[in-house]
């Protein structure tokens, strides 16, 4: 296969540039000074500076950082704590607690969006719960994130040597003073890769968020999807390239922290 | 990700593990992991696994004059799924489904086709660049799939770059859009999942035992032969788990058809949007969902027997 050598690398690098294409159009445009179309007439950073001044922008940011920054801290305790029980051979129902967490990871999102608001206003029906807002996208959101922090956390446990855990118990410690004060501190870099997971699932959200938003609590993703209904424009271009960066400084900043497990 | 923390105890002679001591591992204590599970456990109870026997359970009822459930408990929702009419044969959503799994098909088979050469590029590379190659495959998956949909708008608007090309080889007439229309949302849908696909099959290209192509190539195979015959059976468990990966979620897109499809290319998510919405038919929203329900737990089961159960999602 060595002669293969140069097709394969080409191909390679055409596959990388259609998959960066839809990122690097969004970015190069939100610089462009022309307001309608696809022609380059010059560098702005007008839309940008316009965004600063966006209410509805400002206020759907906002919603965003409250619903993932809520969102990711449920997660992450749940998720990290299931992962820990998970890890002890032997459970009952041990294979059928994994089947189960993959369910909502295969899930497509429509399918899922459409049981919470079913659910959401057959139980406000009935009990004059969950009216739909922050509140509800924060439980949605933490739904679809724990299996994936439990995935992460797993994975770091997993490379865990059972011998410090048994060290602590043969000093004197409790179980849960083995947790937290032994397994907790080496599994830390995994359980912070995966609360940043969490936080960029939750970022990436679209389709759950819009089925269980109630008047006013729009996230940057609805924002987007509603303009762009009505035609791309410079100013939600640059909107993007903002949560692209945050997604891309997100997912470095897990690649660097799982990268740490090997050193 | 799977290697054992005390594998060498299996080797011949090893003392590591003394008389006495259990092999297996029993941390944490049985009543501590089950209190640790139980949270989250009750969280995907209440919603996740709740909510969906809802839509089940929803399926089967009918809707009121004001959109509202009602009773009776009836089949009509999944009739009307398949295609009967109140006039005889109603083709409109047998159509959408078969529309969906033809694009749901072609797109991971166009992501087995564009990822076999990606994953074996990055296979081939030197150790230390391969991590870096992968993390640039995967960082596009975790950016907003939002984003990188509607920019596809961009890209193919009639006066964009690769319109002019189009016209310029002939393939579409000048000032005719390349969207809305399927094979835009099969160009955004194989760009979107690509990543999906790319894990797997990396995962399995590395663990490729070259012997067998060398041998095959010894014995006079050629190039295409090699690959058949020596290769892909290799593979083929990373294949069908990446094609798993690929179909389930792109069958049930709602997003890409929506901004990049048209009227005509309304697929399954489209249609759960529709009834949940405008359509206000929530009986027979919640019918094809619980079909995509259906689809996705087929999935995962087909999914771990690929994989023999090993192996969990592997996106991160």
């Amino acid at each position: 296969m060595k002669r293969a050598r140069l097709p394969l690398g080409l191909s390679a690098v055409g596959l990388y540039f259609f998959l960066y294409a839809p990122l690097a159009v969004v970015v190069v445009f939100s610089f462009n000074a022309a307001r309608h179309g696809v022609v380059w007439q010059g560098f702005t950073t007008d839309w940008y500076r316009r965004l600063l001044s966006d209410e509805l922008a400002l206020s759907a940011a906002k919603n965003t950082l409250l619903l993932g920054g809520f969102s990711t801290a449920i997660a992450t305790v749940l998720g990290t704590l299931l992962a820990f029980g998970l890890s002890r051979s032997g459970l009952p129902g041990q294979r059928w607690a994994l089947r189960l967490l993959q369910v909502p990871v295969f899930i497509p999102d429509i399918v899922f969006a459409a049981a919470m608001l079913l659910f959401y206003s057959l139980v406000r029906q009935w009990l004059g719960l969950f009216e739909l807002g922050v509140s509800t996208m924060v439980m949605a959101h933490v739904t679809f994130q724990i299996p994936f922090v439990t995935i992460v956390v797993r994975a770091r446990l997993a490379g865990l040597d059972p011998a410090l855990e048994e060290a602590a118990r043969d000093l004197g410690a409790n179980a849960w003073q083995a947790f937290r004060c032994v397994t907790l501190p080496v599994i830390l870099p995994g359980v912070l890769a995966a609360a940043m997971l969490a936080f960029t699932l939750s970022l990436d959200d679209f389709v759950v968020s819009f089925f269980t938003s109630g008047p006013g609590s729009a996230t940057l993703p609805i924002l987007i999807y509603s303009s762009v209904k009505r035609g791309v424009t410079p100013e939600i271009n640059a909107l993007a390239t903002l949560i692209v960066l945050a997604s891309l400084a997100a997912t470095l900043s897990v690649v660097l922290l799982q990268r740490r497990r090997r050193a | 990700m799977l290697r054992s923390a005390r594998g060498n105890s299996n080797l011949p002679g090893s003392v590591i593990a003394p008389l006495g001591c259990p092999t297996t591992t029993r941390r944490p204590p049985l009543r501590l992991a089950l209190l640790a599970t139980a949270p989250a456990l009750l969280w995907l109870a209440l919603f996740f696994v709740g909510p969906m026997l809802l839509i089940l359970g929803t399926s089967f009822l009918s809707r009121g004059d004001v959109g509202e459930l009602t009773r009776p408990f009836t089949l009509e929702n999944y009739r009307r799924l398949v295609g009967f009419g109140v006039f005889g044969f109603e083709s409109l959503y047998p159509l959408i489904i078969l529309r969906s799994l033809a694009l749901g098909g072609l797109t991971a088979i166009l992501c087995v086709l564009a990822g076999l050469p990606l994953a074996f590029f990055i296979a081939g590379l030197p150790p230390r660049w391969k991590g870096a190659a992968l993390t640039l495959v995967v960082i596009p998956f975790w950016t907003n799939l939002l984003i990188r949909t509607y920019a596809w708008q961009i890209l193919l608007s009639p006066d964009g770059w690769i319109s002019r090309i189009a016209v310029a080889l002939g393939t579409v007439e000048s000032g005719a859009a390349l969207y809305p229309g399927a094979g835009a949302v099969l160009v955004a849908m194989v760009c979107d999942y690509l990543p999906f696909m790319v894990l797997p099959l990396y995962a399995s290209v590395e663990k490729l035992d070259w012997t067998l192509a060398e041998a095959a190539a010894d014995l006079g195979a050629r190039a295409g032969q090699v690959f058949r015959h020596a290769l892909l059976p290799q593979i083929r468990s990373g294949i069908a788990a990446g094609v798993i990966l690929v179909f389930l979620p792109a069958t049930g897109q709602f997003v890409i058809p929506d901004l990049l499809g048209g009227a005509r290319t309304v697929l399954l998510g489209n249609a759960v949007q529709q009834q949940f919405g405008p359509g206000l038919d929530w009986p027979f929203g919640a019918a094809i969902a619980a079909l995509g329900l259906a689809t996705v737990l087929a999935g995962v089961w087909l999914y771990g027997r690929v994989t023999g159960g090993r192996e969990e999602v592997g996106v991160v």
